[in-house]
């Protein structure tokens, strides 16, 4: 099925947040703070306040009223303190867009009281601690068995240090609000957001209003990768500034701004170690993580869960330790966890499997769990060794001669590489409506369409459950009047929203009327006790220059196992999306801290570099047909994040068997493999 | 963005006259204008020059070719001469950016682009080169990708054209008119290293303009341009080299051409390499040779000195490459 606003999209009909038509809109501009940590010690906005054009300036100078304050990122201008380079300390409201970012630039005098900043993150780093839960929230720490004796048991083992360094988003659309009161002091925000009902929930309660006085409206977005998740500081500086200027108000970050303000992936240092009998069963998995969060807000990203779910073993510990710094808040980047700790865990496989002498596919058979190894329960489906073998059979791994450094093609050195990915299938309480009009059905839910094509998927899921066709189907999403929905997030829209509308449709077969309405709250509080994952087998294939030390990705596959796919051709976009992304943690992709002046150095694209076309290969997808009826009715997991989990630790191993050289720190640069 | 006036040029001599203090030339903005949007150039007036009439590629009499300063990097890829005659410069300027980008820039504004130092285009740090006297964050800070040759204790930063490392390689003739005249600057030439005044990239004048690129005649042998870079395309050079050679029925180097790109504040003619090189012996001996000459010189940073092994086994393995 091809998308249902892919017209829309093509021809520019689509409005996003920025585009919508606002009769006497006006423009702000956000100043950041230019040190790391300290005070503001005088704020004057004279010049700005008297340039031709500028309405008015917000700061903490005159501290603007909120409700709740809670969200120290969303409590803007609230106090002095700065807790990080590049965190708002004041807007600017002008007639137009250049005025208000020229008198942001000159029109702001900030001075500070500065402080000696601490923005690196190091594995002894006095600060570190072990958080209480992390993201979303698991424990922090699990042991289970006797992890020292499994090791000292061990006929081979693996005790490596993997970094990642931070990445960021990089949601082509940037954050974006218009923020219009109505005359009863209604509030409505066109905002670039993953889930209009929480965003709506949130913003109110920051500004103090109930949530029935703020509308959110998000029809078309174009991207987030976790970084919309929630509202970010824009949303509510939109809001301030509307009422203080008693206009609408449009307002986007920069790019430069969106690195400061709208999240980013935490730098992770882990220390994996493994030990292994003979026949290559694992006697202990060891995984630790340090990471970063702000002094603002405890963001712990769950690196080391992943050695939770992966592989049976008797002895098994993970730990995650954070350290606050003088940083911007991380948060959620496609497949946070997951994603950096598969890097380090599935690269620490491939050195087992090197140290027994074993294949790695087989290693990672001989590993295969009956339940999940952290929690003890059952999965409801696991097909980690399907996609294994299919993968192994149309990636022609038969074929591979172990030994690292020795195929030479011209000057380019070739290696192939697999990894296993994972990722869990979640499900939150969401509502639908579905009604007839003139023998066509209208499906209202307050999802929310990424660029993911949910729309179009959830047209045809609720068409199946009608059992009309998906012509008969209009789909009414990206807006928080509508039934509320949890968001676009951890790989759960579609079998959320899905749910609610299927059951929505059902009660509206039933009772053979004119509307129904369905809430799931207590279907997914009542589902029975399951591990639920998505399981996947990456393979790459990768050429490394003798001389040079480029890195080109000449071939990449994921099979995958994640339930029934719904839109085979959405999910095909969706799993090549996230291989591209982490063909670009694997290579390319790092945001580099400065310590000296505590901020990003490279905070735009034409320095963090994403992969280009010509860096991506046709990258293959596969999926197992997979039967779980402990899911959802459609019986479906989440698609949206398991194709990047994978993909670094696969071109990671790929370089090593082209190379020789084993490469823990990402990215795999030139520069790592010249010496 | 402050303001500024804006005026277009008619013909070269009206875009000299209208050169005040605080004027800058825009060809295609490609580079000027993201400079603006930062802050980093501020300037009063803009004359634009990228529709003067420089457009063209032709042969001169001795065998060579004279390009117009405002034809587009993309028209100056394509062209069939330049592919044919001169590849390594064809080569180099379709490495360089994106085609988007290529079709806007012109031959005078890729010359004289600026650093891609993170530390200039950010105007709340000190930098010696866009802030005179502030110093040098880079030195202690990032500079993995900047300078192993040439620099100061002033400025590390890199020149990023990849076209101006084949017209250093070539000998191009850079032809420049000003307030004082008309004038001929050669390259290597044009641009100048760091010093105590980074601020300078080029010998030119405060509104001395391009108007042609002259190459004599190309060189007998073969060519090519090579960048080294961290993605596929669309990222500046970590290293780049242009590169001729011709060996005579005896083996011996009757000719080369050595210039690295991403090593230096200008594009840098590799000549000890060369003399080491011609009239020696070819073979992987003499590549080495001539590549540790030309290295000798580097004084890597401590986050860059990959750049010197990068650099040599550029020059060996391109070397190896085109001999026949
Ligand atoms: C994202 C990105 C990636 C890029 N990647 C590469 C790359 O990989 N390799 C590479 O080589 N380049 C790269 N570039 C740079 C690009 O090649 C230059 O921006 C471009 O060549 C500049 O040409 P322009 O005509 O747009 O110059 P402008 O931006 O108009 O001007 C640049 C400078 O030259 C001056 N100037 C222009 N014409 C004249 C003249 N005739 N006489 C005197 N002064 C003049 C201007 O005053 C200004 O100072 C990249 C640029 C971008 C934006
Ligand atoms: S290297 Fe040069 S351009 Fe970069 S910060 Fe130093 S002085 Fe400025």
């Amino acid at each position: 099925m091809n998308r249902v606003e892919g017209r829309d999209k093509v021809t520019g009909q689509a409005t996003y947040a920025y585009e919508y038509d606002v009769e006497g809109v006006a423009y702000a501009f956000v100043v950041q703070s230019a040190i790391a940590k300290g005070r503001i010690r005088s704020l004057d906005a004279s010049a700005a306040l008297t340039t031709p054009g500028v309405l008015t300036v917000l700061s903490s100078a005159d501290r603007p009223e909120l409700g709740d304050t809670d969200d120290p990122e969303l409590a803007v201008f609230q106090g002095p303190e700065i807790a990080y380079h590049g965190q708002a300390v004041a807007v600017v409201v002008a007639e137009t867009l250049e005025v208000a970012r020229e008198a942001a630039r000159t029109g702001v005098r900030v001075e500070y009281d500065e402080e000696p900043h601490d923005v690196r993150l190091r594995p002894d780093h006095p600060g570190l601690y072990r958080p209480k839960v992390v993201n979303p929230g698991f424990p922090s720490r699990t042991e289970k068995g006797d992890v020292e004796a499994g090791l000292a048991d061990a006929v081979v083992t693996v005790d490596e240090v993997y970094t990642t360094p931070a990445l960021h988003n990089n949601a082509m659309e940037p954050h974006a609000t218009i923020a219009v009161w109505g005359p009863d002091g209604d509030l409505t925000l066109y905002d670039s957001t993953q889930g209009p009902t929480g965003h709506r929930d949130i913003t109110a309660r920051v500004l103090g209003l109930p949530p029935e006085r703020v509308r959110v409206v998000s029809r078309h977005v174009g991207g987030g990768f976790g970084s919309k998740g929630t509202p970010r500081p824009q949303a509510v500086i939109a809001a301030l500034a509307a009422r203080a200027a008693g206009r609408p108000v449009k307002l986007t970050l920069t790019r430069h701004q969106m690195y400061d303000m709208t999240g980013y992936r935490t730098p992770t240092i882990q220390r994996v170690r493994l030990g292994a009998d003979a026949q290559g069963r694992l006697t202990a998995l060891d995984h630790d993580v340090a990471e970063q969060s702000s002094t603002l807000k405890e963001f712990a990203e769950q690196t080391t869960v992943v050695s939770r779910v992966m592989y049976a073993t008797p002895a098994l510990r993970t730990d995650h330790h954070l350290a606050r710094l003088d940083v911007p808040t991380p948060s959620w980047m496609r497949a946070p966890g997951e994603t950096p700790g598969m890097f380090a865990l599935e690269s620490a496989m491939d050195e087992l499997a090197i140290a027994a002498g074993m294949d790695p596919i087989e290693l990672r058979i001989t590993n295969e769990p009956d339940a999940e190894p952290g929690s003890g329960r059952p999965y409801s489906s696991r097909n980690l060794v399907a996609c294994l073998r299919e993968g192994a059979h149309r990636f022609g791994w038969a074929r591979r001669d172990p030994e690292p450094g020795i195929r030479l093609e011209g000057r380019w050195l070739v290696g192939t590489g697999v990894a296993s990915s994972t990722y869990p299938a979640y499900r939150r309480p969401t509502s639908a409506s579905v009604s007839v009009l003139n023998g066509d059905f209208i499906v209202r839910v307050a999802a929310v369409d990424i660029g993911t094509g949910a729309r179009t998927a959830l047209t045809r899921i609720a068409a199946d459950a009608l059992g009309a066709s998906p012509e008969q189907v209009r789909v009414e999403i990206g807006d928080s009047d509508l039934p509320k929905a949890t968001l676009a997030g951890g790989s759960m829209g579609t079998a959320s929203w899905g749910t609610a509308v299927v059951r929505a449709c059902e009660a509206l077969l039933k009772n053979g009327g004119k509307e129904a309405t369905a809430d799931t709250t207590d279907e997914v509080g009542e589902a029975a006790d399951f591990a639920r994952h998505a399981f996947g087998a990456q393979f790459a294939e990768v050429r490394v220059h003798a001389d040079t030390g480029e890195v080109r990705v000449s071939r990449l596959l994921g099979v995958f196992a994640a339930g029934r796919i719904i839109a085979p051709k959405l999910a095909r976009s969706q799993f090549i999306g996230g291989m591209t992304m982490g063909l670009g943690m694997a290579l390319m992709e790092q945001t580099i801290t400065d310590p000296d002046f505590g901020d990003f150095l490279t905070d735009d694209l034409a320095q963090y570099h994403l992969p280009a076309c010509a860096d991506v290969p046709a990258i293959e997808v596969a999926w197992i047909d997979e039967e779980d009826p402990y899911l959802n009715p459609m019986g479906s997991k989440g698609i949206g994040e398991i194709g990047i989990v994978g993909t670094a630790a696969a071109i990671a191993n790929a370089v090593h068997h082209a190379t020789g050289h084993r490469i823990r720190h990402l990215p795999i640069t030139p520069d790592k493999l010249l010496i | 963005m402050r303001p500024f006036d804006y005026v277009r040029a008619g013909d070269g001599r009206q875009a000299v006259g209208l050169h005040e203090p605080g004027t800058m030339y825009l060809a295609g903005g490609t580079n000027l204008v993201d400079l603006m949007r930062l802050g980093v150039a501020e300037p009063d007036r803009l004359v634009d020059v990228g529709r003067l009439p420089y457009d063209r590629i032709e042969p001169v009499p001795d065998g060579g070719v004279r390009i117009g300063a405002t034809v587009r990097n993309s028209d100056l890829g394509a062209h069939p001469d330049i592919r044919r005659r001169y590849p390594m410069l064809a080569r180099a300027v379709l490495s360089g950016a994106s085609g988007q980008v290529r079709n806007m820039a012109t031959v005078g504004g890729n010359l004289l682009q600026r650093t891609r130092c993170g530390y200039f285009q950010d105007v709340s740090k000190p930098c010696n080169k866009r802030a005179p006297g502030t110093g040098c964050p880079a030195i202690p800070g990032e500079h993995h990708n900047l300078a192993i040759v040439g620099h100061s204790d002033s400025c590390v930063a890199t020149h990023p054209s990849d076209m101006a490392v084949a017209l250093t390689a070539l000998d191009a003739r850079v032809h420049v008119t000003g307030t004082g005249g008309d004038r001929v600057v050669p390259m290597p030439g044009l641009h100048r290293l760091p010093g105590t005044d980074p601020q300078r990239d080029t010998v030119l004048e405060p509104g001395e303009l391009i108007t042609t690129v002259e190459l004599p005649a190309p060189p007998v042998g073969r060519s090519t341009y090579r960048k080294v870079r961290e993605r596929a395309s669309f990222a500046f050079a970590l290293v780049s080299i242009a590169a001729l050679l011709d060996i005579d029925s005896d083996g011996i180097v009757r000719e080369c051409r050595l210039a690295l790109g991403g090593v230096a504040h200008v594009p840098w003619r590799a000549a000890r390499a060369e003399d080491a090189l011609i009239g020696s012996v070819a073979g992987e001996e003499a590549y080495a040779a001539a590549a540790d000459a030309e290295l000798a010189l580097a004084r890597p940073l401590p986050r860059n000195a990959y750049k010197v092994a990068l650099a040599r086994n550029l020059i060996t393995s391109t070397l190896r490459e085109l001999a026949p």
